[in-house]
C-alpha cells in the first residue's frame, strides 16, 4: 500500500517540523521585531488610553456611563509622546 | 471617595464586579480546599481520623473533594477572575455577555457546592479529576460554553488591534478544557446519580488520561501562563522579556502537551508505541516549558532589586522557579525506566504538589495580591508584612511537602522492587507503609504551614476590603514604591 501508516507518520513529522520552523521564523524575523516590542507594552497601554480618552471625552461629550465603580480615575500626570502611540492606532 | 467622576466617564468602563466576586471566592475556596488537603494528609499519618464521621469522612471520599476543591474551586475561581480582568484590560473594552457573566459565577459556585455534597456521599464516576456525576457535568459544560462566549465575545469587540499573548493562553485553555470535559465525561446514565462511561477498557483509560494530563496542561499550566504573561510584567513594571519567544512558547506548548497523557499509563495494557510516543512528547515538552519560564523570570532582569522589597513580586517569581523545577521533574518521571521506580509511589504526589503548591497556588496568590488593591480602589494591601509572612509560610510549606514525598517515593519504589537471591520479595507492602510514616508527618506540617499562610491572606484581604482608611490609589497601576 502506498500510504502506509509509516509514510503517514513521516509526513506528520515533516509537516510538524515545518510548522514549528515557520512559527519561529515568523516570530523572530527582524522586520516584525519593532511591532512585537510595541505589542509587549499592551498591558501598560490602557493607563495612557484612560488619559487620551478622557481628553477626547472632554471634546466629544460622549454620554457613556460614568465609571464610578470601575475606578478609572486620573491617570499618570504626564504621557510621553512615545507612549501615546498606543496599540489601537496601528 | 474623593475621585472626580467627571474625568472617569469615557474610560473603558471595566466590569470589575465579576472579577471581585471570583477574587473573594478564590480566597474562600483556597482556604477550604487546602484545609481539606491537610485533613486527608492527617488521615494518612493518623488513620483513626478516618472514623470521625463514617462513611462520609473516609479518605477515599474526601480525597476527590480535596482535588476538586483546589483545582476547580480555587484554581477555577482564580482563572475566571484573572481571565475576565486581563481580557478587559488588554482589549480595553468592557466584558461582553450580559446575563451570561453572572451565570458563570453563580453556576460555578453551584457546581462547587454540589461537588461538596455528592463526593462525600460517595457519588462518583470514578474518573480521576472528573469524578462528578453526569448532571453536574452537564451544568459544567453549559457554564463553560457561557464562559467561552463571554471571553471570545470580549476579544471580538476589543479596541486594540493586537490580541495580547496572555489572552492566547486563556483562549487555548477555554477551548481545550471544553473539548476535554465533554469527551471524557461522555457516559450512559443509569439513574439520576449513576452513569457508565461511553468508552471501555484501555480506550477508556487513554481518554481519561488524555483528559487528566491536559487538565494539568491547559487548566493548570496554559491558563496560569496567561496569568504570568500579564501579572509578572505588570508587577515588575516592565514588558515581558521577549514577546517573540512568547509566541513560539505558545504554539510549541499547546501543540506538544496534548500528546503526553499516555505517560500516566506506562507498563499498562496501552500499546507500547503509544507509551513511547507519550514519553518522547513529554521529554520534548521540557523545551517550551523552560522557554516560558525563562521568559517570565528574565522579565525581572535589571529589576531584581524589586524582589527585596515586594513580596507580591516574589510570589510570582518563586512560582516560576517551582514551575521550572516541576517541568523538569515531569519529563524525567515520564521516562519509562524512571517511571518504573516512581509509578504509584508518593513521588508522584510530591511532583503534583510541587506544581500545584509551588507553581499554581503561588502565582495565583501573587496575582490576587496584585488584584485586590486595584479592584477595591486601595492604595495597597492592608499589610505588606503579612504578605511577606505568607510568602515564607508558603515557600517553607511547599519545600517540606515535596522533600517528604521525594524521600517517601524513592523509599517505596526501592522497597517494592527489592528481591532476595531466591526471587522472593524482600519487603511486604505494609513494611513500605511503615517506612513512609515519617514523611507523612512532615507532609502534614508542610501542608499546615501552607494553609496558615492562606489564613493570613484571607485576613489581609478582608481588612483591605473593609478598611476605609487605606486611601484610594491614583490609577490602574500598582504603585511599586508603595508596596515596599
Amino acid at each position: 500500500m502506498l500510504l502506509s501508516i509509516d509514510i503517514l507518520r513521516q509526513i506528520a513529522v515533516v509537516l510538524g517540523s515545518i510548522a514549528f520552523l515557520a512559527v519561529c521564523w515568523w516570530a523572530f524575523s527582524p522586520k516584525r521585531k519593532k511591532r512585537f516590542e510595541e505589542d509587549a507594552k499592551l498591558p501598560f497601554a490602557d493607563e495612557e488610553q484612560s488619559i487620551r480618552s478622557a481628553y477626547e471625552a472632554d471634546k466629544n461629550k460622549t454620554d457613556e456611563d460614568s465609571a464610578v465603580e470601575s475606578g478609572q480615575s486620573d491617570g499618570p500626570e504626564e504621557t510621553s509622546a512615545e507612549h501615546k502611540k498606543g496599540q489601537d492606532e496601528k | 471617595m474623593t475621585t472626580t467622576v467627571a474625568k472617569t466617564g469615557p474610560v473603558p468602563d471595566y466590569d470589575y464586579k465579576i472579577v471581585r466576586q471570583f477574587t473573594v471566592m478564590s480566597v474562600v475556596w483556597g482556604v477550604f480546599g487546602m484545609a481539606m488537603g491537610v485533613l486527608i494528609a492527617a488521615q494518612l499519618a493518623w488513620p483513626q481520623l478516618n472514623d470521625f464521621f463514617q462513611p462520609f469522612s473516609h479518605f477515599g471520599r474526601l480525597r476527590p473533594l480535596h482535588t476538586n476543591a483546589v483545582i476547580f474551586a480555587f484554581g477555577g475561581s482564580v482563572l475566571f477572575a484573572t481571565s475576565y480582568y486581563v481580557v478587559q484590560r488588554t482589549c480595553q473594552t468592557r466584558l461582553w455577555g450580559g446575563w451570561l457573566i453572572p451565570f458563570t459565577f453563580w453556576g460555578w459556585q453551584l457546581v462547587i457546592i454540589l461537588a461538596a455534597i455528592t463526593l462525600p456521599m460517595g457519588l462518583t464516576s470514578s474518573k480521576e479529576y472528573a469524578e462528578l456525576e453526569w448532571p453536574i457535568d452537564i451544568l459544567i459544560a453549559l457554564i463553560w460554553v457561557a464562559y467561552a462566549m463571554v471571553f471570545f465575545g470580549t476579544i471580538a469587540k476589543r479596541r486594540t488591534s493586537h490580541i495580547y499573548v496572555a489572552n492566547w493562553f486563556f483562549g487555548a485553555y477555554i477551548i481545550t478544557i471544553a473539548c476535554l470535559h465533554i469527551v471524557n465525561n461522555l457516559a450512559v446514565p443509569a439513574s439520576a446519580w449513576k452513569s457508565y462511561s461511553y468508552f471501555a477498557g484501555t480506550a477508556d483509560a487513554m481518554i481519561q488520561w488524555w483528559y487528566g494530563h491536559n487538565a494539568v496542561g491547559f487548566f493548570l499550566t496554559a491558563a496560569f501562563l496567561g496569568i504570568m504573561y500579564y501579572f509578572v510584567p505588570k508587577q515588575a513594571g516592565r514588558p515581558v522579556y521577549s514577546y517573540q519567544l512568547s509566541i513560539v512558547h505558545f504554539w510549541a506548548l499547546i501543540s506538544i502537551y496534548v500528546w503526553a497523557g499516555g505517560h500516566h499509563l506506562h507498563y499498562s495494557a496501552l500499546p507500547d508505541w503509544t507509551q513511547s510516543l507519550a514519553m518522547i512528547m513529554s521529554v520534548i515538552l521540557l523545551a517550551p516549558s523552560w522557554g516560558g519560564m525563562i521568559n517570565g523570570i528574565m522579565t525581572l532582569s535589571g529589576a531584581w532589586h524589586k524582589l527585596r522589597t515586594d513580596p507580591t513580586l516574589r510570589f510570582l517569581v518563586v512560582s516560576l522557579s517551582f514551575y521550572g523545577m516541576s517541568t523538569f521533574e515531569g519529563p524525567m518521571m515520564s521516562i519509562k525506566t524512571v517511571n518504573a521506580l516512581s509509578h504509584n509511589t508518593d513521588w508522584t504526589v510530591g511532583h503534583v504538589h510541587s506544581g500545584a503548591l509551588g507553581w499554581v497556588a503561588m502565582i495565583s496568590i501573587g496575582a490576587l495580591y496584585h488584584l485586590v488593591p486595584i479592584l477595591w480602589h486601595r492604595k495597597q494591601m492592608y499589610s505588606v508584612k503579612l504578605i511577606n509572612a505568607h510568602f515564607w509560610l508558603a515557600t517553607v510549606g511547599t519545600v517540606l511537602y515535596i522533600a517528604a514525598m521525594w524521600v517517601n517515593g524513592i523509599t517505596q519504589g526501592l522497597m517494592w522492587r527489592a528481591f532476595n537471591a531466591d526471587g522472593t520479595l524482600t519487603y511486604s507492602f505494609v513494611e513500605s507503609v511503615v517506612a513512609s510514616y515519617p514523611g507523612y508527618y512532615v507532609r502534614f506540617i508542610g501542608g499546615a504551614l501552607f494553609v496558615l499562610g492562606m489564613l493570613l491572606m484571607a485576613y489581609n484581604v478582608f481588612r483591605t476590603i473593609t478598611d476605609k482608611e487605606n486611601a484610594k490609589q491614583q490609577d490602574n497601576t500598582v504603585p511599586l514604591a508603595q508596596t515596599a
